[in-house]
């Protein structure tokens, strides 16, 4: 862990350790880390003197954080009214059973998270999902459940 | 980069900018904006810088990729000038014939051509096409001309002038007086006249004076405000340095989504090249005016887009809103006199004190004067971004504009105003657009999404969606929203799964009734809206639900059955192969069944059924 406190503070000197700062603090080391550790947490708090129900209230609130680790693969299926429209439920439905795991859950391996995305802002796509950051616009549950088997099978 | 010291260089770089330029010399501007980005866009630019460094046309030819154009249905697009030729679906492998063809030569690449499905016609230019020619492009159109992390395209557009007027030949006063006569109202949804948001807001006391920009664009399914920050980033900014100027502030925010990341790249981009100019910072163009923006990021919180729950986020804090007993423009952000309007009210403020409010009060409505950009999705032919002025009817923005529904499906309803507003049904399509007409049918303008429902969109499903993305997104703080809201959306679901019972309707109705009158904030307030607007208007497909337990669209799993249409089958056995639960027999030249106890309703069947063999009722 010693190690990775070192990525903390030059995000905390970037917005001068400000109280106000705290949600990009938090944005930022998410970035770093694809979810909040305790530990970090409990270095922050210290740090910026803000105890640490504060940061849980924070860290609770908004969605853009996570205080569990995200698996290897990341799934996020657009349920952005386009998309429903255009059937994302289904696809949802589909891709949950897939991989065995209902939205907004990691597997217990670590392998894959499902999550739902509430609009991506690419309704012409729709219905969207991304996988790994890749971009699957008119998604049918048979495509998506493609690209799922080939990233699981590539890892053998 | 110098520092423009004054409103007279403004004008000299301006007129270098474009003497440097030849408007004759060939271009190729690519659609970079989020939607084609998701269409391949990058690898086109990648492709097209390829071409013209292997062809040695660096120096002969322009290249920029710019924000949305709009027209997300047929990405990548691309548009070769001085002769404007349009091209749609452009992928990485036409390039070389792109630049050999049209862009050295004089020829038409046909196969990339846009097609008018009413006339079968191809179409050459952008502004030919339909779904163009019929919009009103004032706020949104420079997104399609310009490099929007390139200051120097925005100027030579005349960029920055509506600020340089503002501060040389107006008093602040002043400026708040042309913005109440362009009567220039709130485009973020509420409606408010931004003119008075203003005054009040000088008048109020207190040190510093904050001026916010609300980028926090949470309602699913609209993309308008992203697309203008990312494609026109500089426009927003100068229509805040106004208003800050307006109002006697010195520091703004943008309070920008964490989901748009290229909008936040963007304008990051945009304030520093506006600083290195001198156009933010201290003594804007030499004068004593001083003023700076910076950019937070939000959590992925719908409600923070309240401004008081905006407010507090951007003070570090969970985006909680507060009674509003004190407005805003005298206790905001740090209890100090803030104002806030969200991007697209911004950008047009610049145009308002370029031109005058009289220039501006020629388009739109009296009440509702000027344009609005939507975000018109769901079952509509040309998905996409259109600005239209106010006062256009329904009817023309989704058929004249939107090419109208696909797949030979009849139109239902056309939702606005997002989570807040509501379903509008066929026999409204030749109402009016603009804030108060909408209201007036119970839905609201909302910040701009337009979602468009054919015959397989099922009202009690889509309220129950609305609902449940309420509830999601209830902060919690008051009653009346955080149970009334989740009550809602259980009744509805009950009624999905076919539960439903007689007086469901009446109880929806009567806690709608509280909500709307109790809740503490906007978000609650307007909860009920897609509920109450879908009862009033399909209270018919409720009731089938209810007492026949039959979803008429096909869309609520309880209440349908898959069938095989034996006539159509051929028995080719695509169906059997996908289905998760070996719910289909049948064997080769036998025409297939769905085992109704063993099927989920999935959808994998339809969705392989090459010949339309599989229905639901």
């Amino acid at each position: 862990m010693a190690l990775e406190i070192n990525k903390i503070d030059p995000i905390l000197e970037k917005y001068g350790s400000q109280k106000s700062a705290l949600i990009q603090i938090l944005m930022d080391i998410q970035a770093v880390f694809k979810y909040l550790p305790r530990e970090v947490l409990d270095y922050v708090s210290e740090k910026l003197n803000v105890p640490m129900s504060t940061i849980y209230n924070v860290a609770t609130f908004y969605k853009a954080f996570s205080l569990e680790p995200k698996g290897e693969h990341v799934c996020s299926v657009c349920m952005g009214t386009a998309c429903h429209v255009r059937g994302a439920p289904v696809i949802l439905d589909s891709i949950s059973r897939r991989l065995d795991l209902p939205p907004d859950k990691t597997s217990a391996d670590r392998k894959w998270t499902l999550e739902t995305v509430n609009c991506l802002g690419s309704c012409a796509l729709g219905p969207l999902v991304v996988v790994d950051g890749v971009y699957h616009g008119k998604a049918t549950s048979a495509k998506i459940g493609k690209v799922i088997d080939k990233l699981t099978k590539d890892e053998g | 980069m110098e520092r423009l010291t004054s409103f007279e260089a403004l004008g000299r770089l301006r007129d270098e900018i474009n003497a440097s330029r030849d408007p004759n010399k060939p271009s190729i501007t690519v659609c970079a904006g989020t939607g084609c980005k998701g269409c391949g866009a990058d690898a086109v630019v990648a492709a097209f810088k390829q071409e013209l460094e292997t062809k040695g046309l660096n120096d002969k030819v322009d290249f920029r990729e710019t924000g949305c154009h709009g027209f997300c249905e047929r990405g990548t697009l691309v548009v070769i000038r001085p002769k404007k030729i349009f091209y749609q679906m452009v992928m990485p492998a036409d390039i070389p014939e792109i630049v050999e063809k049209t862009v050295l030569g004089d020829e038409i690449i046909d196969r990339l051509l846009y097609v008018d499905p009413q006339t079968g016609k191809k179409i050459e230019h952008e502004h030919d096409v339909p779904f163009y020619k019929n919009q009103k492009r004032i706020i949104f159109g420079n997104n399609g001309v310009m490099d929007p992390t390139k200051i120097d395209d925005y100027i030579a557009l005349g960029g920055y002038e509506g600020l340089a007027k503002a501060l040389s030949a107006m008093q602040p006063e002043q400026i708040i007086d042309e913005v109440k006569k362009s009567k220039l109202r709130g485009r973020g949804g509420g409606g408010f006249p931004a003119g008075r948001k203003w005054e009040s807001c000088r008048k109020a006391p207190g040190t510093p004076r904050y001026v916010i920009c609300n980028a926090d664009e949470g309602d699913p399914g609209a993309y308008m405000d992203r697309s203008l920050l990312e494609g026109n980033p500089h426009s927003v900014i100068e229509g805040m340095i106004i208003g800050a100027y307006a109002i006697g502030s010195s520091q703004g925010y943008i309070y920008v989504r964490n989901e748009y990341p290229l909008a936040v790249a963007n304008a990051r981009i945009a304030l520093d090249q506006a600083r290195a100019y001198g156009l933010l910072g201290d003594n804007i163009f030499g004068t004593d005016f001083s003023f700076d923006i910076q950019i937070n990021r939000g959590g992925g919180a719908f409600v923070c887009g309240e401004s008081t729950a905006l407010m507090a986020s951007l003070e570090g804090l969970p985006g909680e809103p507060r009674a509003k007993f004190i407005h805003t423009v005298e206790q905001g952000l740090n209890n100090k006199p803030t104002n806030l309007n969200n991007v697209e009210t911004w950008a047009n403020v610049p145009l308002i004190v370029r031109d005058g409010a009289d220039e501006y009060l020629k388009i739109g409505t009296e009440g509702s004067p000027g344009t609005k950009i939507f975000s018109l999705v769901g079952k509509i032919a040309n998905t996409g971004l259109v600005e239209v002025p106010m006062g256009i009817t329904l009817r023309e923005i989704v058929y004249d504009v939107g090419g109208g529904i696909p797949n030979g499906k009849r139109f239902k309803a056309v939702q606005t105003g997002g989570p807040s507003g509501g379903c509008i049904p066929e026999e409204y399509l030749d109402l009016p657009v603009d804030f108060d007409k909408l209201s007036e049918v119970g839905s609201m303008m909302g910040s701009g999404g337009m979602i468009v429902m054919d015959e397989d969109t099922c009202m009690v499903d889509i309220a129950k969606y609305f609902t449940a993305f309420l509830a999601d997104e209830s902060c919690g703080k008051c009653t009346p929203c955080r149970e009334g809201v989740a009550q809602m959306r259980d009744v509805l679901q009950k009624i999905c799964d076919g539960q439903g019972g007689p007086g469901d309707i009446e109880f929806i109705e009567e806690l709608a009734e509280t909500i709307s009158a109790a809740s503490l904030c906007a978000l609650g307030q307007t909860a009920a809206n897609p509920v109450l607007t879908t009862i009033r208007f399909f209270r018919d497909e409720y009731k089938t639900h209810i007492e026949e337990k039959r979803c008429p669209a096909g869309v609520c799993k309880a209440l349908i059955t898959y069938r095989i249409v034996e006539d159509k089958c051929t028995a080719c056995g695509a169906c059997k192969r996908v289905c998760p639960s070996a719910a289909i027999e049948g064997e080769k030249k036998v025409v297939h069944k769905i085992l109704v106890d063993k099927c989920i309703k999935c959808g994998a069947c339809i969705e392989s059924c090459k010949f339309d063999a599989i229905v639901k009722e």
